[in-house]
């Protein structure tokens, strides 16, 4: 008897132990990933490890990956949020048309903009919670409505840096030691949400809202609460994400950040955030926008054609969840055969 | 807070005294609530209709009917399967991408010399292709159609803009641009009219006429008791996957002709538009419950506030906050008036409790 059970799992465990390995630290794998991706772009295309084009792929993902972390919350209650990209376009056009009229200092004008993109994601909130609309539907509704708001705000027209105020993109390209002012942001605010996540009972909520909300509601947890706020927060790193892109990019147009929900659902995906709820975490989601933003310059450094970057994405997430899937579909097994025995 | 008491004296008659009475009554509402829809829908068609004729004295033409009728007809078409998707407690979003992705294979197809009508015959097959893929790995991997096809909305657009480029495709063979927004000869009714009058046909007889509407509803209402009863949930839902995939693939064609112009971003934003009029036509977006002839009341709804948007100089962009609004009102509206109707109900029973109910209550 003995003989058997040690001789049977013998057998399948190695294998089995990497994919558990793997399905359970999403954030190390993803690491494994890029370290190899890096390793190849690096000796095909040398000026890849340059301190400018690291920098400005950094940049780039740090805003993605704040927007993700927003996402991230969202989506591990169970819900989802397709209206960033609307929330960070009408956000970047607002503060830089609030700069180009001279409204407010450059501090506010931020302030003003993070606080917009608080107000959207509660509208979101609400819809959803005191409507019971569901998070898709909402959104879906809510990703035309603020980019019409973005249509109506901009009235045709762009701005345009030379508008702006002297150093109104200088941010983008500052650095402390080396590392881009962007990138230091988004460390700070992944480390400042995943201590929250971890160390708070908002944190625990979150979780348990989002694997079982029949049971949270039951041990006293106010889910729609839970949901709102993290719709809340979600708008509010948008926002945050809005501020950052208009500096980036220096020109605004109403059609700014399209498609970009996708690529943040994606990075939260890809970093092991549970589309069904209830697991993964920001570090993850970070990690992924830091893999999405290097797939899309390594397509640049390898003259690689742009188009292919959609493609990319459609199915990075496609295998990311259908890996999520076969990894649990494994474990419940092995569970089951364990238990047979 | 006030639900779980509320619930014990239904279930409690249920059992109870005077069943047939209490049966009776909560499937009449359910009834009157379905006909209310529709009928509130033709309600604000008829409105909508009075509006224009007073925006302008156009409006009740023969022209201005063919315009507003073709402008929607490819979503309208994609909107029948999608309402069976969603029935089925599903969602499509990657309709809009396949319907770029069919418009640049026709368009390169032709311009590499292949007879349009195999074009076409191709582009479905891709439909077809496109849809199972979708419906597999749904159903095959249990993951949830949302994200899923949020996958493949991405991948079948890229691989539109692939195929295409940034280039457009123009010249095609003038019967067929005349298909996408010419009449029927002597008359003011698109071609395309007759394609979503037959579809609509069709997916009516389907729906509420045959086995496989009444399995569609019964997955919808309950996954499992379905399955226990014989339904195969994955090849139903993958069936009709697929079924989404073509009717989104002739949306392309349908396009492509209209526009006369094939382009890898052609139908970019549709899926809200298509989603939205599935609720307008009063889908439940939770599954179980919904009709054709709801949704086609809404396609039509749809496209005269659009003609009237237009009439009145709103631009396209605005447009978008229109439907927008009009999706999050329709799953709203009916959430509402459920509210009230059970405040009131609760207030009725409040001041002259039925003797069965209360009774039932302090029993169990």
């Amino acid at each position: 008897m003995s003989a058997e059970v040690s001789a049977r799992p013998a057998g399948p465990s190695l294998g089995s132990r990497i994919v558990s390995m793997l399905g359970r630290s999403r954030e190390l794998t993803l690491a494994g990933v890029i370290f190899l991706l890096c390793l190849v772009v690096a000796i095909q295309a040398p000026h890849f490890l340059s301190i400018s084009n690291l920098s400005q792929v950094t940049t780039l993902a740090a805003i993605i990956a704040i927007a993700a972390v927003g996402e991230s919350l969202v989506v591990m209650t169970k819900n989802i949020d397709l209206s960033v990209e609307s929330t960070i376009g009408l956000v970047a056009f607002v503060v830089a048309d609030i700069l180009r009229q001279k409204m407010l200092p450059g501090p506010a004008a931020w302030a003003a903009g993070i606080g917009l993109g608080l107000v959207l994601g509660m509208a979101n909130g609400a819809i959803i919670t005191l409507f019971r609309v569901p998070s898709l539907v909402a959104t879906l509704g809510t990703l035309s409505i603020f980019r019409g708001l973005d249509f109506f705000v901009a009235g045709g027209h762009e701005v345009n840096l030379a508008d702006l105020p002297a150093g109104y993109s200088d941010a983008a390209t500052q650095a402390f030691f080396g590392v881009p002012l962007f990138v230091i942001l988004a460390i700070i605010v992944v480390v400042v949400v995943a201590l929250v996540m971890r160390l708070t009972p908002f944190g625990r909520q979150v979780y348990a809202v989002g694997s079982n909300a029949e049971a949270a509601l039951i041990i006293g947890i106010r889910s729609r609460l839970v949901i709102f706020l993290t719709f809340a927060i979600c708008g509010a790193l948008a926002g945050v994400a809005g501020v950052l892109w208009g500096m980036e990019f220096g020109t605004i147009y109403a059609t700014s950040a399209s498609n970009v929900s996708l690529q943040v659902i994606a990075a939260a995906v890809v970093g092991g955030v549970a589309i069904a709820g209830g697991a993964g975490t920001v570090v993850g989601a970070a990690v992924g926008a830091l893999f999405l933003g290097l797939i899309n310059n390594a397509l640049l450094l390898l003259q690689m054609p742009q188009e292919l970057l959609q493609v990319i994405y459609g199915a990075v997430i496609l295998v990311a969840v259908s890996a999520d899937a076969l990894i649990q579909r494994r474990e419940r097994r092995l569970a089951a055969e364990g238990a047979i025995q | 807070m006030t639900d779980p008491p509320d619930t014990i004296p239904g279930s409690g008659t249920a059992a109870g005294a005077a069943p047939p009475v209490t049966m009776r009554r909560p499937i009449l509402q359910r009834a009157s609530g379905l006909l209310r829809w529709e009928s509130l829908l033709l309600v604000v068609l008829a409105l909508l209709v009075l509006e224009g004729t007073r925006l302008s004295k156009f409006f009740l033409t023969g022209p201005n009917f063919a315009n507003l009728t073709s402008a929607v007809m490819e979503v309208a078409i994609v909107a029948l399967p999608m309402t069976l998707i969603i029935i089925t407690g599903e969602i499509d979003l990657s309709v809009e991408s396949m319907i770029g992705l069919s418009g640049a294979i026709l368009g390169s197809l032709w311009a590499a010399g292949v007879p349009i009508e195999v074009g076409i015959v191709i582009v479905l097959v891709v439909g077809a292709l496109g849809g199972l893929f979708n419906g597999l790995v749904v159903t095959r991997l249990g993951l949830p159609s949302l994200v899923v096809t949020l996958g493949t909305l991405a991948l079948y657009r890229g691989l539109a803009q692939v195929i295409l480029g940034p280039t457009a495709i123009s010249n095609f063979p003038a019967g067929f641009t005349a298909f996408g927004f010419g009449n029927i000869p002597g008359s003011t009714i698109p071609w395309t009219l007759i394609v979503f009058s037959a579809l609509g046909v069709v997916f009516w007889l389907l729906t509420h006429k045959t086995w496989i509407g009444r399995q569609v509803f019964a997955v919808g209402k309950n996954k499992d008791a379905a399955r226990y009863s014989g339904v195969r949930v994955g090849t139903l839902k993958t069936a009709l996957f697929v079924v989404t995939g073509v009717i989104a693939a002739l949306a392309g064609v349908i396009l492509a002709a209209r526009f006369s112009s094939a382009r890898a971003d052609n139908g970019t934003g549709l899926t809200l538009v298509v989603v939205t009029i599935v609720l307008l036509g009063g889908v439940d977006i939770n599954g179980g419950k919904g009709t054709i002839t709801g949704v086609i009341l809404a396609v039509f709804t749809l496209s005269v506030l659009q003609n009237e948007l237009r009439l009145a100089g709103v631009s396209s962009e605005y447009q978008g906050v229109a439907v927008g609004l009009l999706l999050i009102g329709s799953v709203t509206a009916p959430y509402l008036a459920r509210q009230a109707r059970s405040y009131s109900d609760r207030a009725r029973r409040g001041r002259h409790p039925p003797a069965g109910s209360v009774e039932g209550g302090e029993v169990v």
